[in-house]
């Protein structure tokens, strides 16, 4: 009955707006970007059409009393806008919204760094940004996986929901050297990085001696990370040979992940090898 | 002391503060500015300088925005704006000049926080509930004022000097 009033009183009110040739604004109150749709107008004469806001401007002439219509893909930014309609004795003006595509159609992916140590606890961070197919930013919760897949083992997964656009994961770096694949997944959209990772810190040196003439050929065994990594060739090996007070050291870069040196065979003397912060074993060496 | 994890006293002191602060300190024109502590979802924390440095930034892009669109001028938005924000902003006003009008927006008050501080610190989000007015000119007359009431969520990107905006949407509050 209250509908049928106001029903009754809309259609007054429309004619009588005709009757007095100005003319009317019928249209939704929320599209969807990129969606058709349509603007009734009413009166008579010819008329302009705008669709105004800050990031898009539409225009378009219409003739009062008649439907004008907008494909699909022609109103696509996300936002509020003014709809005016001039021509005829007035300007009538409603208010547009225009809210994101539902699915998502590019993600943004920030991840760091590319490259890092093995096992390191949350060492890769990744964040998302989710946009509809005219990249805007899609603002209602979305389900984002990540993926970080090392080259050799179990990859790790990792669920997360966007708030106004947004998500973020950190993971630990996986044991294992080498080229991780790191992937954020929406939908049917995903974008990947690839993450280096390198051995750690030497865990353990162990070095043996032999002489060789008046020398002692010093050498480690193959120099790995606490996971078993090899660390890599170039790395620094420090040998320090203690005889009388007197100190010489050596710096050695590891090559086939050893590192080799000669240094003079005193009977008495002590020779200590390092890398980093790892101390290895002591030699002392007596004839 | 650094913005971060959910409201406490003191950061309500902070908000506070900030918002009889802020129109001095930020030049905006006769709006009002309130400015949340932030409430950021990441594991980041924000240091003050950042978050400070961000709004200040957005709220100087929102001058720039306003006089781009008012004067159709698309230079005005190079140094605040960048990526989908600047090239959307770009394309309207080229479509205003084609259309032979220009708006004003007069932004009558601003309620901002920090909603997300990306863990590689590379991008900050903000939500920015803004009370407006839109004003439509179609050669040097007004044909519309229509005021409005928005909910914006923000995007900025850090460049060599400031932050600077790469998504700027509304939707309503």
């Amino acid at each position: 009955m209250r509908l049928r009033f106001a029903s009754l009183v809309g259609g007054a009110m429309l004619a009588a707006l005709q009757l007095a040739g100005a003319q009317g604004l019928t249209l939704p109150e929320t599209i969807q970007a990129g969606a058709a749709f349509d603007v009734q107008t009413s009166g008579s004469g010819n008329g302009t059409l705008y669709i105004v806001g800050p990031s898009q401007v539409l225009q378009q002439k219409v003739t009062l009393g008649q439907t004008a219509s907008f494909d699909s893909g022609t109103l696509t930014n996300a936002g509020i806008y003014t709809v005016i309609l001039t021509g005829g004795t007035s300007t009538e003006h409603r208010t547009l919204n225009v809210l994101p595509a539902k699915d998502a159609a590019h993600i943004t992916f920030l991840a760091r760094p590319s490259r890092l140590p093995v096992n390191l606890h949350n060492g890769i961070s990744g964040a998302v940004y989710v946009f509809d197919a005219y990249h805007n930013l899609i603002i209602k919760p979305m389900p984002v996986s990540f993926d970080l897949t090392p080259p050799s083992g179990a990859a790790q997964h990792r669920k997360a929901t966007t708030v106004d656009g947004a998500a973020w994961v950190q993971l630990n770096s996986t044991p294992k050297e080498g080229m991780g694949k790191f992937v954020a997944q929406v939908g049917g959209v995903t974008s990947q990085r690839i993450v280096e990772q390198v051995p750690g810190a030497p865990c353990r040196l162990q070095m043996s001696a032999k002489r060789s003439g008046q020398q002692l050929e010093l050498q480690t065994e193959p120099v790995r990370d606490c996971s078993g990594n090899a660390v890599p060739d170039g790395t620094i090996v420090t040998f320090t040979e203690d005889y009388k007070g007197m100190q010489s050291t050596v710096d050695v870069p590891l090559k086939r992940g050893i590192a080799k040196v000669e240094m003079p065979a005193h009977n008495g003397a002590t020779i200590t090898v390092a890398s980093g912060v790892v101390l290895g074993n002591e030699i002392h060496w007596t004839e | 002391m650094k913005f971060t994890g959910r409201s406490k006293p003191l950061k309500y002191l902070m908000a506070v503060l900030l918002a009889i602060a802020t129109p001095l300190a930020f030049g905006a024109d006769q709006s009002s500015v309130q400015i949340k502590p932030p409430d950021v979802h990441g594991p980041r924390p924000i240091a003050d300088q950042t978050a400070e440095a961000a709004v200040r930034d957005y709220l100087e892009s929102w001058q720039a925005m306003k006089s781009a669109l008012d004067q159709n001028r698309a230079s005005l938005l190079n140094r605040d704006f960048e990526g989908e924000a600047k090239d959307k902003l770009t394309a309207a006003i080229s479509s205003q000049m084609k259309a032979g009008i220009h708006t004003k927006y007069e932004d009558r008050s601003h309620n901002i926080q920090i909603v997300f501080y990306s863990p590689e610190g590379l991008s900050i989000q903000l939500v920015d509930n803004v009370e407006y007015d839109q004003q439509v000119f179609q050669n040097g007359k007004l044909l519309v004022t229509q005021p409005a009431r928005a909910r914006y969520v923000v995007v900025m990107t850090p460049s060599q000097v400031r932050w600077r905006v790469r998504v700027l949407q509304a939707q309503p509050e």
